[in-house]
């Protein structure tokens, strides 16, 4: 996908918030990704797949982050991953079945809903 | 065989479509570990995060597969994510949280509430709207409900 100049400058600013909020929060910086990717030209339905591989490297430099500071250990997650595996695979696939505007306000909602447990933090 | 911790099952389970979907912020998984598990915040932020990794890996190498995935976009903001993640993690120690959370907070919310409200844009043509008004060149026009115009 090609970008124009000015939209790389704008993904790299664009970049940065997002690492700034989920350095600030430990996580929850992804939510701005969606937005983000839209605004380089990705349909809802993308941004929401490309998402996922933005927050990736980023959720593993705060996971060092987290595992140096003793917060956690890496087993500590174990028993929840193979029930999580099985939820990713089906989420891709949701994912491709919903229409674009449901997506879009199924996010919303979730937005909606990090902010509220952000606020009563 | 151990007792399997079902419930365990159950909100990995549900974390990971919702992770797998990109939308994240659900925090099933967060939610579920303080309230039913009895782990402290941190360290259940620190299971969440680690979760993400593998769920994610799953989700990203199904969406490339499906070519769906932008390397160029992902990898400018990934890289500068991942540096404004530490930079991130060292202005909370100066800044302290409080004011900043309470304002993204704010952020997240009213740009929630606009993606669940969005209306999908019409052509002009197509409105049907009674009257609008329409700008062309430096005149204003409006346009009534009779298709008469009055300029300005």
């Amino acid at each position: 996908m090609k970008l124009t100049k000015k939209e790389t400058w704008l993904a790299a600013g664009g970049g940065l918030g997002i690492g700034l909020l989920n350095g600030l929060l430990g996580s929850g910086g992804g939510l701005l990704a969606v937005p983000m990717l839209k605004k380089l030209g990705l349909d809802q339905k993308r941004a929401h797949a490309n998402a996922v591989a933005v927050i990736l490297p980023i959720t593993a430099v705060s996971v060092i982050g987290y595992l140096t500071a003793g917060r956690v250990a890496l087993q500590d997650a174990f028993i929840y991953i193979p029930g999580g595996i099985a939820g990713s695979i089906l989420g891709t696939w949701i994912l491709s079945k919903l229409s674009a505007p449901i997506l879009r306000r199924i996010f919303g909602v979730f937005m909606i809903w990090a902010g509220v447990r952000l606020w009563m933090r | 065989m151990d007792a399997i911790n079902w419930a365990a099952v159950a909100a990995g389970f549900a974390s990971g479509i919702i992770g797998g979907m990109g939308l994240g912020g659900g925090a099933v998984l967060l939610i579920y570990l303080s309230v039913f598990a009895g782990v402290q915040q941190l360290t259940a932020q620190g299971i969440n995060l680690i979760f993400f990794l593998p769920i994610g890996l799953i989700a990203v190498i199904i969406y490339a597969f499906q070519k769906k995935i932008e390397w160029k976009p992902v990898a400018i903001l990934a890289a500068t994510g991942a540096a404004g993640s530490l930079g991130g993690s060292y202005l909370v120690g100066l800044l302290g949280g409080d004011l900043t959370t309470k304002l993204f907070a704010v952020l997240l919310i009213a740009f929630g509430l606009h993606e669940v409200f969005f209306r999908k844009q019409k052509t002009g043509l197509q409105s049907g709207a009674s009257h609008g008004i329409l700008k062309s060149n430096k005149c204003s026009v409006e346009v009534g409900k009779d298709g008469k115009d009055t300029a300005e």
